[in-house]
């Protein structure tokens, strides 16, 4: 066996440049060329007890794979990790690696972990790129299962159970599937493209997608067992947005996330031919800290303002947003307002001029200096404020970026499916069965905001459970 | 890809079509709405269900022209296609145990006042009817309107057809005249509907009216319909799309609604031009 590659840090990861990609929306990572990949490849040490895959939701078998591309086997290196991942081009973009299976790389220890999101990126790129042929569906029992949501979650679910002979059908609320991979994430970061293409190869399985379809107004869960449907998984997500419940928050110029990030990327108002319009240019402050705060951030400058703030109420370290993510947002201009916490919004008011057109438009916002405390339950330090410290700042628009709820559309028109005090469905970890029969869920709709990998993983329990139930 | 079945000018700037959409006639009811996509790429808007056969699988819009997208619309013809469809979305209008109610609605607010005057008609309530538009050419569903009403009245501002003046003046009159309805129902301009609130308050009648704010998913997810509510003197936040759109009107923040609804203003005239323009060149 040849020596493994002992440089202590990653192959970077190709990039344009940040000053040309701030004010674009194409992809800012470019991806490994197969040179790279083999060589970062050979940093792996293929670690007999692999603590790699245990960090991986979904327990993908990290070093088989990746010896398969120092073998310069890329097409296998794809069908290793295709077996436990329906979505690695996406997981292999988005994937939080550093708190997952990089950060228990044993190369990690002493300098960076092997770049494993980086190389499943590869494979899955090359894979899509290269490979046309269709994929094998088993001669099943053709009974039919209903998919409620589009997302990772759905997705995965659809995807496992046709390729075990199911009839099934996806229905999804809005006009296109994908759920926040197409609503939420921007371009810059997950190619339209690559979601679309996994929604092509359900649909070429036999899937059949049916998008303007909101369950709990449209049709019911009831009347989905009605219609034939002998089985029900819910991925319906965590799309209720929370807002700060300050003064001033109705002001016009003020946006959730979602609404922020919906109209930018759904409806494609960052280009000049969309009819839907979005407030751009000028300053732009977003409050929180986490992916979603990023994404809005980056999108708002690619749309042109001219400033934009992340304001957010504990220090750096405990930014929940992923490390690259943070990094990215930097080099692109992006300004960090830590320690800061909004208590107010301004808005313009023409006392003399009931019809000026700027009334009721946002001015600024006062905030307050906070600093950290005691360790909370979840031993993350609590942010107190400090009296006497608040100051304003000026800004144009405001993105609300503090997480989100399950909306509660299918549980109030679903009898005897039980929820917990966030909204989130409860189910049985192992299978993703509800209090309700023959109806599972998994994703965010469970677990409140979480991720891609998690609910694509809870997507392939409940596919399983539902087979076991199914075949009985 | 949903078919309009049937188109109609109502006036020159009212149309009605029929749109086939099996799944949302069958669950459709009076005071819920629709969001539409005219083309792909095209702008999400919402428009009340003005009627819908259950059996044909039909669901009856009517919109008025006012921006790109509605003009969009407008240039579709019958048998064509529009891209999205997805309905029902919101509330049903309330009306059980309603026996004697007054509609008043103003410009295209007449139609989505139609199917919930003709719903509480069909359940033996008594239905007075005030309607009101700018001027004569432009009245629509008058018809429609007297059929289903006990005491029907339609007030013009130039007094070109009807009574002269709003529609608050004959709502006064009839509760001077000692009318004591069990509940008004507004559906108009925001303007149209404060007054009307503002005429209700001295009684105590409830009131209740139809909100709408602008509006992208429809179903909880995005927060920009979000409205205000004073209620016991706590100001409280709504989503119109999911907890509406119909809401108490006494509890109704005007000011924030009317302001809401104008923030897209420069926006949308541009796109509207933009789209003339398209229409007007294919013409050429
Ligand atoms: C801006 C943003 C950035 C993010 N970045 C990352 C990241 O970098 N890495 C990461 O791992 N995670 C990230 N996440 C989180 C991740 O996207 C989610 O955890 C994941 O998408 C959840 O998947 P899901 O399938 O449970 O739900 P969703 O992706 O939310 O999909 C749910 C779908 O169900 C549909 N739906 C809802 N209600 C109904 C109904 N009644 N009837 C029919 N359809 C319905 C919705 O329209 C939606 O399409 C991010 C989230 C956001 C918002
Ligand atoms: C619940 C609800 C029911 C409605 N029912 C009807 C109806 O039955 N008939 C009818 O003619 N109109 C109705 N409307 C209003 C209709 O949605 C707007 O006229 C339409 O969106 C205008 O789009 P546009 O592109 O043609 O014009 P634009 O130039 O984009 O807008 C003109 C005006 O319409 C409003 N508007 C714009 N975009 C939206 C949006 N996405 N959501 C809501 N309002 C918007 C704004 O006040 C704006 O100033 C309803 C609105 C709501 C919220
Ligand atoms: S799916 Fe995510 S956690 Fe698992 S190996 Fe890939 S990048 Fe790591
Ligand atoms: S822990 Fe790191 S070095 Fe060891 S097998 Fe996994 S990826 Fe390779
Ligand atoms: S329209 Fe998005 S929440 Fe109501």
């Amino acid at each position: 066996m040849s020596k493994p590659n002992m440089n202590p840090v990653k192959n970077p990861m190709p990039a344009q440049d940040p000053k040309v990609r701030a004010h674009n929306f194409s992809e800012v990572a470019l991806g490994y060329t197969a040179e790279t990949a083999v060589d970062e490849a050979t940093r792996c040490l293929g670690c007999k007890n692999k603590p790699c895959v245990a960090g991986c939701p979904v327990n993908i078998e990290i070093p088989d794979f990746i010896q398969k591309i120092k073998d310069g086997d890329f097409e296998a290196a794809y069908q290793v990790i295709s077996e436990d991942s329906s979505l690695p081009a996406v997981c292999g973009r988005v994937c939080p690696q550093e708190s997952q299976c990089e950060k228990v790389c044993i190369r990690g220890i002493k300098g960076e972990p092997v770049g494993i999101g980086r190389l499943e990126r590869f494979a899955a790129d090359l894979h899509n790129s290269e490979v046309t042929e269709k994929p094998v569906v088993a001669a099943g029992s053709g009974r039919k299962v209903a998919i409620v949501g589009s997302g990772p979650a759905g997705l995965t679910c659809a995807g496992d159970l046709a390729r075990k002979g199911y009839k099934v059908t996806v229905f999804e609320a809005l006009h296109t599937a994908g759920g926040v991979l197409v609503y939420g994430i921007p371009e810059f970061r997950l190619p339209k493209a690559i979601v679309q293409k996994e929604v092509d190869n359900l649909i070429d399985m036999g899937v059949e997608v049916n998008t303007n379809m909101v369950i709990g107004k449209t049709l019911t869960i009831d009347e989905l067992f009605e219609m034939g449907y002998e089985a029900v998984f819910v991925g319906s997500g965590a799309g209720l947005p929370m807002f700060l419940g300050i003064p001033g928050e109705n002001f016009k110029g003020v946006y959730s996330a979602n609404e922020f990030l919906t109209r930018s990327n759904l409806m494609k108002s960052y280009r000049g031919d969309s009819n839907t319009p979005i407030m751009k240019g000028g300053r732009v402050a977003v409050i929180g800290g986490g992916n979603v705060a990023m994404d809005a951030a980056r999108t708002a400058l690619r749309l042109g303002a001219d400033e934009v703030n992340i304001v957010y109420r504990r220090s750096e370290a405990e930014l929940p947003a992923r490390h690259e993510e943070v990094e990215h947002a930097k080099e692109e201009g992006v300004n960090f307002k830590i320690l800061t916490n909004p208590v107010e919004i301004y808005g313009y008011n023409n006392p003399d001029d009931r019809r000026d057109p700027k009334n009721g438009f946002v001015t600024g916002m006062r905030c307050i200096k906070m600093e950290l405390g005691e360790p909370d339950e979840q031993g993350r330090r609590r942010p107190i404020a400090i009296p006497g410290s608040e100051f304003d700042m000026e800004t144009d628009t405001v993105i609300v970026a503090l997480g989100t709820l399950p909306n509660p559309l299918i549980k109030s028109t679903t009898k005897g499916l039980d929820v917990n005090k966030r909204g989130g469905i409860i189910v049985e970890e192992a299978t993703g069965l509800t209090s309700k029969e023959g109806v599972f869920a998994g994703g965010d709709v469970v677990t409140g905001a979480a991720t891609v990998i998690s609910a694509m993983g809870a997507g392939k329990v409940a596919a399983t459970a539902i087979d076991e139930y199914l075949s009985k | 890809m949903y078919k309009i079945l049937k188109k109609a000018p109502l006036n020159p700037s009212v149309t009605m079509m029929d749109i086939e959409a099996p799944f949302v006639a069958r669950k459709a009811e009076a005071g819920q709405f629709i969001i539409l996509r005219v083309d792909e790429d095209g702008e999400r808007i919402p428009l009340t269900v003005a009627g819908f056969d259950r059996e044909k699988g039909s669901v009856k819009i009517i919109f008025q022209i006012v921006g790109a997208t509605t003009e969009k619309l407008n240039h579709k013809k019958e048998g064509e296609y529009i891209q999205d469809f997805v309905g029902p979305l919101g509330t049903p209008t309330e009306t059980e145990g309603l026996k004697d109610v007054c509609i008043v609605a103003g410009g295209v607010g007449c139609a989505i006042a139609l199917p919930v005057a003709q719903k509480l008609h069909d359940q033996g309530a008594r239905v007075t009817t005030i309607i009101g538009f700018r001027s004569k050419d432009i009245v629509i569903l008058e018809d429609e309107f007297r059929k289903i009403s006990d005491k029907f009245i339609v007030m013009t501002d130039d007094g070109t057809h009807g009574r002269e003046g709003n529609v608050v003046t004959p709502l006064k009159e009839l509760f001077e005249a000692g009318e004591k309805f069990d509940e008004i129902i507004t559906i108009g301009p925001l303007i149209m509907m404060k007054f009307v609130v503002e005429a209700c308050r001295p009684t105590g009648i409830p009131c209740k009216l139809s909100m709408n704010p602008v509006m992208v998913d429809g179903t909880g997810m995005c927060g920009g319909c979000r409205l205000s509510l004073n209620q016991n003197g706590e100001k409280v936040t709504k989503f119109a799309c999911v907890d509406g759109p119909d809401f108490n009107g006494y509890e109704i923040d005007f000011d924030e609604a009317m302001s809401r609804n104008a923030i897209y203003t420069g926006f949308e005239r541009h796109a509207h031009e933009e789209t003339c323009n398209l229409f007007a060149k294919e013409v050429e």
